[in-house]
Formats: structure tokens, C-alpha cells, sequence
């Protein structure tokens, strides 16, 4: 039995290492996918074009503007005295926000009366908007003069845990790191049992005594390898390049990363058994691994308010288990008291599937 | 070796030693098509079958049945007094297989492809079985050299010694030098013979009838039953009427006259005449002759010739399709 998969698996390693233009991609793609992705995909709002219209001209409208602009969120592109062109700056998108200063700010806050500013969004992109918005209360609060805030008899004190800064990348580079290992362990697989089938090997292979089992085991050790040293520089490129820090154990990361890894190479020799060509295996591996991973893992939706029946659905995606774990242990820091279940349901799911492969395999084998 | 039945075909024929490998009334049904439709067969310790037919006859079904590759549709296969597939396993270790397919690892070399099946096999000190192989097939000067740049006939020999390593009993060769020129058919050929001169039990498909010669009995197959079982020198005397040699000139008009001869079938090109075969076995020359030279045909030659196993084999094939028989 040993022999067999280990035979099996040192063939594996033969055939990637002639082939080292796919081993290159099935080690470097990770990485080179997370940089891509990881300085892409940010839902931090910067550099907002911002016009301002500047009615007063007071020195209360400055300090305000000054404030505006040292935040480090807003860029000035437009500053004049008058409302007309606003339209227009925001129809060609030459401004993203603007704020309009009535021309007795000055007057009123010398004579501590109430007043106000008005700030214009452009709206059709909600999720941008929604932050800038925050931004720019947090700033007109905190330029405001102590007399108005006053109003306010109870404060929220907010305290942000494990990511003060809520820097996105700090939330999103986890999920990217399962995304990419997702479809890269069982791209890496989908086509290791049907490149037999394609090539004809597979009916040599069917006339020894070797099993299903130790065929798949010994198809899939070498790809968890790979996978597993990819998955290593992903995390070490996160930690230099995006701030995720690593503040869980090394030991307990990279067990759940195996079994994570573990189940999308299982997928893969699944699809592989039951595909005919190397271009179905691929385009079925890339499809089915792509799109549950990103839409219903929790990696940027959450879970929590999707419709029911579609919140079942999301108990078959390996990621969603692998995400929470990987949150935990890399941000939080926390030990398997916080996510024993998840790494129980990945073993699961892993198994589950090599067995249903193997079961396949075993009719046609 | 064991004496092959007189006639064909062989069901029951007592032999002295249980059979090697056997099949009865086996069946092979792919959804609607039927592969083969009840075919019997006998091979005895240290004879050489040849297994011949066209294209779609059963062939390579036959062969993976034996070799545990496909499960029968109905009828009984066995393997050393075994059933074959529910014992494919344990038999697959005392058979070989050669399938029609170049069917190893092209990006891996003679010796890792050797390596990796010695494993699977569980060869104990293959490296010295592999050595003797490859050296008694001339491949030793080339066992670091990838699989995809040997030549076609030194892949089959890797595929030989591969399916040699666990030093089988039987062998099953499915149309093994189909493409190979024929100096390495020869050699390969040649390494049959000693091979069956070792004690090896083969079983060879082959769509060459110069191959099914050296065989010591032949299995005409078609369209998934065996039309004939007997040593090739006596299949050739199942061959219906019998085969004369003709020539003359101007060659045209000999052509268009045989082709209105009743007595004559099967007209077939042959050097620099041609070979037809007549429905009667003893023909009268002399009316064909005659015949011919009314037509304003110059006869060279007009004599009986021994028929090749080729002719036999168009005739036997060509027969079923004019007049539907039964089972042969």
C-alpha cells in the first residue's frame, strides 16, 4: 500500500518537475495573484475628488477646509464661490463630493450659534459613498468648536478591536488567501487523473494491482506539497506587504491551511475522475472552486445576511470553515478553542470527498 | 506444446492440461453496440494465438477481458481456473499486458518508466530484471533517454519489458508492432520466440497475417465471433473454392473479362496479375482459359495457386456479408 502511493507520488513529482512551467505556475500564481488582487481590491476610500464651493471666506471656513484636506481622504479639485458648475462636476465625474460653506459659518460660530454645512455625494456607488460620508462627519464633528458638540448628552466611545484602523486589506487578504488556494489546489488536481485517461497511461496503470486509494493518495501528496509552499509565500508576501499580522501560532496556521488545501485538492481529483478531457476538468475546476469561494464563503458578502436557503448552501463551501479559522488565527490570534468546528468541518469535508472520488475511481479503475 | 484441435472451431476438445486461459460464450455489450456476441476460446501453457479480424472484429475485447480491463457482459471468463474479473487483482500479477496505445509516461525516461512499474508490480530487485530486459531488447544504451523520444519501435519494446517485469506467465500483446518497421518487427518477433521458447503463454492481436503465420494457432474473429480456430496452415484450407493465379495482356481487357466470369470471386490485384478465387474446388483452367482469350486476352498464366492465410482471411470475412449464415 505504502509503496504503491509512494511509487505513485514520486512519478507525480517526476512529471512536475519535467514539466516546470506548470510547477512554476502552480507555485508562483498564488503570490502573484495576491499582489494583483490584494493592492486591487480595497474597500479603503481614498484620494475622494472633492470641490469645494466656499461661500464665506471666512477664517472658520478655512481652518475647516485645512481640515478636510489633511485627513489624507480628500483631494481638493475644484474650489469657487459659487454653486452652477456642481451639476456638471458630477455628471462628467470629475468630482465625487463636494462641500458647500454658507456664507455665515464665520458669523455664526463667532456668535455661538447652531449651523451647518452641507455635503454632496455622489451616491451611485452606495458602498464608496457610505464611507466617505463617515469620513466627513468624523471630521466636521472634530473640527467643531466644543460649544456645539455640547448637544450631545450621551457619547459613543468606540473602541475597534484586533483592527483599529479597520483597514480593509486586514479583512480582505485572508479571504484572498483562501480564494487563491482554493482554485489553485484544484486546478493543480483536476487535471492529474485525466491527463491519464487523455494519454492512455491509465490503462497501463489498470493492468497492475494498484487501488484507487493509492492512486489518489499518492496523485494528491505531491500537489498538497506545492500547494502547501505556495501557500506559505502568500502568507509571508501578506505579512510584508499588507499589514496582516500573524499573531496566532505558526503550527495551528498551517494544520488548517493542510486541511483546507487537503479538501481542494480532493475536489480536484473528484472532478478529475469524472471529467473526460483536461479542458472540461479545467474549465469545471475553475468554475466550481472561483465562485462559490468568492460569493458565498463570507470572503466579501457575509453570510449572515444572505436569504436562508442560500446560507445552507454555503455550509458545502470549504472556505467559508477555512475563512473563519484563518481570521481567528491570524488577526485574533486565538487557539483552537475558537475554531475547532470549522477545522473539524474542512477534515470532513476533505475526507468526504476523497472518498467519493475514490469510489468513482474505483468503477472505472 | 499442446496439439491444437483439428477443426474449427474448438469448443469442448479435451485437452490434457486445463486450459491457461478460456473463455465461453463470453459477451460484450458498450450500451447497444455488442462488441462481441459469445465468443470461445482456449489457450494452453506455452502456445502462441494469434487473434485476427478487421477492424471493430473483437480483438482488443477479447484481450481486456483476459486482461481483467472490462467485465463481461455475460458468459464465463477465466484465467488459470479463475475467474477473471472478480480475481483481476491476484491474476493480474501473473499476466501481462501490452495495450495498443503507446501506454506509458512519455516526459519520463526508459529507466523511471521501468522504476514505476517495477513498484506497482512489487518486483523484488528489479533493478537487475530491468537490466536483463532491456539489455535482451537492446535498450540498455537508452534506458536514461525520455520514453517520447524513442523511436516507435523501441517504445514497444519499453512497453514489452514493462509488462515482462513481474515475470508473467501469460502475455497479451494487442496489435504490438502495428506501425513498426519491419526490421523491428522482425526483432520483436524474434523476441517472442524466445520468450515462448521460455515457457511464456502468448496471445497476440495482430493485423498483420504474416505475424498470425508464426502463431501456433490462429482465431479469425469478425464482428465479435470466432469464424475460425485452427493452426494457420490448416485455417488456410478452410478457404471455400480455391485460388488461381492469372495473367496477360493487354492487362485492362483481362481485368474487365474476369469481372464477367461467373465461376470467379474475389478478384484481386496480385503482382503483375491478379488471384481469384473460384467456387469450385477443383476449377477447370481450361474453360477459364478459353474464356479469356475469346475476350482477346493474351494468357500468360492460368494455374492453381496455394492460398495465402490473406486470402483465406478476405474470404472468410467476406462471405457472412453475401450470404447471412449462423453461428460458424
Amino acid at each position: 500500500m505504502i509503496r504503491r502511493t509512494l511509487a505513485i507520488a514520486v512519478k507525480e513529482f517526476l512529471h512536475l518537475r519535467r514539466d516546470w512551467r506548470t510547477s512554476l505556475a502552480l507555485l508562483g500564481m498564488p503570490m502573484v495573484l495576491l499582489l494583483i488582487y490584494g493592492f486591487a481590491l480595497s474597500f479603503d476610500v481614498q484620494h475622494i475628488r472633492l470641490a469645494v464651493v466656499d461661500r464665506d471666506g471666512s477664517r472658520a471656513s478655512r481652518d475647516l477646509l485645512a481640515s478636510f484636506l489633511s485627513s489624507g481622504y480628500f483631494d481638493l479639485t475644484d474650489f469657487r464661490r459659487d454653486l452652477s458648475h456642481l451639476p456638471h462636476a458630477f455628471d462628467s465625474e470629475e468630482i465625487q463630493a463636494a462641500l458647500v460653506i454658507p456664507s455665515d459659518l464665520g458669523a455664526a460660530l463667532a456668535a455661538g450659534r447652531q449651523t451647518s454645512v452641507q455635503f454632496l455625494l455622489d451616491g451611485s456607488d452606495s458602498l464608496t459613498a457610505t464611507t466617505i460620508l463617515g469620513t466627513a462627519r468624523q471630521i466636521v464633528a472634530a473640527t467643531s468648536p466644543p460649544l456645539v458638540l455640547d448637544t450631545a448628552p450621551v457619547q459613543a466611545r468606540v473602541l475597534v478591536a484586533y483592527n483599529p484602523d479597520l483597514l480593509s486589506s486586514r479583512f480582505l487578504v485572508p479571504g484572498l488567501l483562501a480564494f487563491i488556494l482554493m482554485v489553485t489546489s484544484v486546478i493543480a488536481t483536476a487535471l492529474a487523473v485525466v491527463r491519464e485517461k487523455e494519454r492512455g497511461t491509465v490503462e497501463s496503470l489498470r493492468a497492475t494491482p494498484v487501488l484507487a486509494v493509492e492512486l489518489l493518495l499518492g496523485k494528491t501528496l505531491p500537489y498538497l506539497l506545492v500547494a502547501a509552499t505556495a501557500a506559505a509565500g502568500s502568507l509571508t508576501l501578506a505579512r510584508a506587504l499588507f499589514d496582516v499580522p500573524i499573531r496566532g501560532s505558526l503550527l495551528w496556521l498551517a494544520g488548517v491551511t493542510l486541511l483546507f488545501l487537503a479538501g481542494g485538492l480532493a475536489w480536484g481529483v473528484l472532478i478529475s475522475t469524472l471529467a473526460d478531457s483536461q479542458q472540461v476538468a479545467f474549465q469545471v475546476g475553475l468554475l466550481s472552486s472561483m465562485l462559490p469561494t468568492l460569493l458565498l464563503s463570507g470572503f466579501i458578502f457575509p453570510i449572515s445576511s444572505m436569504p436562508k436557503a442560500i446560507q445552507v448552501v454555503t455550509n458545502l463551501v470549504p472556505a467559508r470553515y477555512f475563512l473563519v479559522a484563518l481570521r481567528s488565527i491570524v488577526l485574533k490570534g486565538t487557539g483552537p478553542s475558537g475554531w475547532w468546528v470549522q477545522a473539524v468541518a474542512l477534515a470532513v469535508f476533505a475526507g468526504v470527498v476523497l472518498a467519493l472520488a475514490t469510489a468513482r475511481t474505483v468503477r472505472s479503475l | 506444446m499442446t496439439a491444437a484441435p483439428p477443426t474449427a472451431p474448438l469448443p469442448t476438445a479435451p485437452a490434457p492440461e486445463a486450459a491457461v486461459a478460456a473463455l465461453q460464450s463470453v459477451e460484450l455489450a458498450y450500451g447497444t453496440v455488442r462488441a462481441l456476441r459469445g465468443i470461445d476460446l482456449e489457450v494452453h501453457r506455452g502456445e502462441a494465438v494469434g487473434l485476427i479480424g478487421p477492424d471493430g472484429a473483437g480483438k482488443t475485447s477479447t484481450l481486456r477481458i483476459l486482461a481483467g480491463l472490462q467485465r463481461p457482459t455475460a458468459g464465463e471468463a477465466r484465467l488459470f481456473q479463475l475467474p477473471i474479473w472478480p480475481n483481476r487483482r491476484r491474476l493480474q500479477r501473473r499476466l501481462g499486458y501490452l495495450a495498443q496505445r503507446f501506454a506509458l509516461y512519455g516526459d519520463l525516461t526508459v529507466e523511471e518508466n521501468i522504476r514505476f512499474f517495477a513498484l506497482l508490480l512489487g518486483v523484488a530487485n528489479w533493478r537487475l530484471r530491468a537490466e536483463a530486459l532491456l539489455e535482451r531488447v537492446g535498450l540498455l544504451p537508452f534506458r536514461h533517454r525520455l520514453a517520447d523520444q524513442l523511436s516507435g519501435g523501441m517504445k514497444q519494446k519499453l512497453a514489452l519489458v514493462c509488462s515482462l517485469l513481474h515475470s508473467p506467465e501469460i502475455l497479451l500483446l494487442d496489435e504490438p508492432t502495428a506501425g513498426v518497421d519491419p526490421v523491428t518487427r522482425r526483432e520483436f518477433w524474434r523476441l517472442l520466440a524466445d520468450l515462448l521458447a521460455e515457457g511464456l503463454t502468448l496471445l497476440v492481436a495482430t493485423p498483420y497475417l504474416d505475424e498470425a503465420e508464426r502463431c501456433t494457432r490462429v482465431l479469425l474473429l469478425h464482428s465479435g465471433r470466432v469464424l475460425a480456430d485452427a493452426p494457420p496452415r490448416r485455417l488456410r484450407s478452410l478457404l471455400p473454392g480455391s485460388i488461381v493465379e492469372i495473367s496477360g495482356s493487354p492487362r485492362q481487357t483481362l481485368r474487365a473479362a474476369l469481372a464477367t466470369l461467373p465461376q470467379l470471386q474475389d478478384v484481386q490485384p496480385f503482382a503483375a496479375g491478379y488471384h481469384a478465387r473460384t467456387t469450385d474446388p477443383t476449377p477447370d483452367l481450361e474453360a477459364i482459359s478459353r474464356a479469356l482469350t475469346a475476350a482477346g486476352v493474351t494468357v500468360h498464366t492460368c494455374k492453381p495457386v496455394p492460398a495465402s492465410l490473406e486470402d483465406t482471411f478476405l474470404a472468410l470475412t467476406a462471405t457472412p456479408r453475401r450470404a447471412p449464415q449462423g453461428d460458424p
